[in-house]
């Protein structure tokens, strides 16, 4: 089989430096202050590797947190340091966007368990001295945002202006508003669900096969043995990547087009332009993020369940809540479908929340919130616009 | 006409300028079926309300969310279960009864999610959609029902005095009723049903539970 041409990346080493001493700022949170786990261990000490633009006003009321999705992190709009392409998010965050960084002060974490420079499993773990592979402690969401306060804490913030995010990120924006309601002024969770379902979970569970099954990954301790499950994340990755387009979107994109070829090869090679693209994500991936944090990350995701954690009622998730929501879904989004987030809504109106609600008609499916959807922009524009508004935020020029 | 603040020289809808003078100040209001977000934003300017709304078209929802109303795309018929007990001042259903599935469900939902509801409908009452009907012998079609039959939306039309009959039924009160003509005109007729029922082309009923 030709693998399809690579682009030059940056050396694995790279990544694995970003992992371990990240170009992003930093903050340590030093043994005698742990972070407490959901599953009963303590992260001591972690490190927290952040992103941030704009500037922070004067009483401190202009923050808004950007929170990563699965594969994301902290470079929202900034070059990736790995990769060298554009942020993930540069369409919506940036001078004169949405998210304005010249009337916000955008921070955006990466979350713990990634691999950009916060404590994660490609992380030196200080019992041993080297990576922490699969003696990392198996994390939550709830953790994530645990981890994120503690950053707010630090950086001085009494309360967020807003906290943003799509997808997991979605799921990090409710679960601060579940522990930590009266510090955000508003939310705004986009294409994610309050908790996983079981078509959710079973494909992350192919994913983790695929890492799992690749004699590379070697027990979760390929650093060390200075290897990479290159294949099985790559697989991975082309598995989730279907989940994120929609069956239209995948069709008009590739059809039953052939690659760089007038006909079929009869060999197992990627004819079809639809299994070369497939394969080049899976590549790329690869090249910037760790197979571990992979495992880690979706266990996360399969393991969220908002209602669970409040008496199996959601609304109780956010009973008393003065958080003003702005709730968006796509149509063509198979991954989180709009039920789920219509479930999010019906559960804010139970306790009278204030709370907006936009379905976004788009072909894209789930990654629809990472393109380029003007209504995506005028909703998350008019609605931190008009919250800014009844805030009273005092931005520089106004 | 002009709005009342001086402000922008928008036109509003005389039903929406009427409910505007039924509502306190910063008052907590749900608007159902806000379409274009028009008396949400007019409360906002006059009364300062704590406004949210209802809209079934994704359209008009993402529309009102991108001028800064706290808007979400439902339907009167299935959503305004999930709301609690008075978690509003006022629920208004302006012109947007008749085209319920069920008027009286979605009036009763709305006498218990406001501590008063507000409804202004159009009234199939009035002389001219009587005359019409008695001399034409078919649907009639006005000013304000300017759809024929088999396209209009509105499949629960009624009179000034049906809905009054409704009202005594879900056992709610009638605080104040006011009738006008399109030109938003009130009809100086206060204390009369009957009249109001012949006079008035549209309704706006202040109502409270009991």
């Amino acid at each position: 089989m030709t693998a399809p041409a690579r682009p030059t990346l940056a050396p694995v080493s790279t990544r694995v430096n970003e992992a371990q001493t990240p170009s992003s700022p930093h903050v340590t949170f030093a043994a005698d202050t742990p972070l407490k786990l959901d599953c009963g261990q303590v992260l001591a000490p972690f490190t927290v590797a952040y992103q941030t633009y704009g500037t922070l006003n004067a009483d401190k009321s202009n923050a808004i947190l950007v929170c990563h999705a699965l594969t994301g992190d902290q470079h929202v709009a900034n070059v990736h340091p790995v990769t060298g392409k554009p942020g993930w998010w540069e369409t919506m965050v940036g001078p004169g966007k949405p998210i304005d960084i010249d009337k916000y002060f955008v921070i955006c974490p990466n979350i713990i368990g990634g691999c950009m420079g916060s404590t994660g499993p490609a992380s030196v773990n200080p019992a041993t001295g080297k990576p922490y592979g699969l003696d990392f402690p198996v994390i939550t969401i709830g953790d994530m945002v645990a981890a994120q306060v503690r950053l707010i804490d630090h950086l001085g913030i009494d309360t967020l202006f807003s906290v943003v995010g799509g997808s997991m990120g979605g799921m990090q924006v409710l679960e601060w508003v579940a522990r930590q309601s009266q510090r955000v002024y508003s939310a705004v969770p986009i294409a994610t669900a309050a908790r996983h379902s079981a078509q959710n979970i079973a494909f992350h569970e192919v994913g983790r096969q695929a890492v799992m099954a690749d004699p590379d990954w070697c027990q979760g301790d390929y650093l060390n043995l200075d290897k990479v499950p290159r294949r099985g994340l790559s697989v991975a990755r082309m598995a989730a990547h279907i989940t994120y387009l929609s069956e239209d979107a995948l069709q008009d994109k590739f059809g039953r087009n052939l690659q760089d070829r007038d006909r079929r090869t009869f060999s197992f090679d990627a004819d079809f332009q639809v299994e070369s693209y497939l394969r080049y994500q899976g590549s790329t991936f690869v090249d910037r993020f760790d197979a571990n944090s992979y495992l880690y990350i979706t266990r996360a995701m399969d393991y969220f369940d908002l209602a669970a954690e409040h008496g199996d009622v959601l609304a109780n998730a956010f009973r008393g809540t003065k958080t003003r929501f702005c709730v968006v879904s796509f149509t063509s989004d198979w991954l989180y479908p709009t039920r789920e987030s219509k479930a999010i809504v019906r559960a804010l109106n139970a306790v009278a929340a204030n709370v907006s609600f936009v379905e976004i008609e788009s072909d894209k499916g789930h990654d629809a919130f990472l393109l380029n959807e003007p209504e995506l922009f005028a909703t998350v524009g008019g609605f931190l616009g008009a919250a800014a508004e009844r805030r009273g935020l005092k931005v520089r020029g106004s | 006409m002009l709005a009342p603040n001086g402000g922008t020289q928008r036109q509003h809808r005389a039903d929406h300028l009427l409910i505007a003078e039924m509502v306190e100040p910063g008052a907590r209001v749900l608007d159902v079926g806000c379409g274009d977000g028009a008396l949400l934003q007019l409360l906002a300017e006059t009364k300062a309300v704590d406004g949210r709304g209802i809209e079934i078209s994704r359209d008009r929802v993402n529309a009102c969310v991108a001028q800064g109303l706290s808007v979400i795309q439902g339907d009167a018929d299935r959503d305004l279960f999930d709301y609690p007990d008075g978690a509003f001042d006022y629920a208004v259903l302006s012109l947007t009864i008749q085209a319920t599935r069920q008027p009286k469900t979605v009036l009763e939902n709305l006498l218990r999610i406001g501590r008063r509801a507000i409804v202004s409908f159009p009234n199939f009452g009035h002389w001219e959609i009587r005359w019409q009907l008695l001399l034409g012998g078919r649907m009639p079609m006005t000013r304000n029902l300017p759809e024929p039959w088999y396209i209009s939306p509105d499949a629960h039309l009624c009179t000034i005095t049906d809905f009054v009959d409704l009202v005594k039924l879900v056992n709610a009160e009638v605080e104040e009723a006011v009738a006008f003509n399109s030109t938003g005109r009130r009809l100086p007729i206060k204390h009369s049903i009957r009249l109001q029922n012949l006079f008035g082309e549209k309704a706006v009923f202040l109502l409270r539970g009991r």
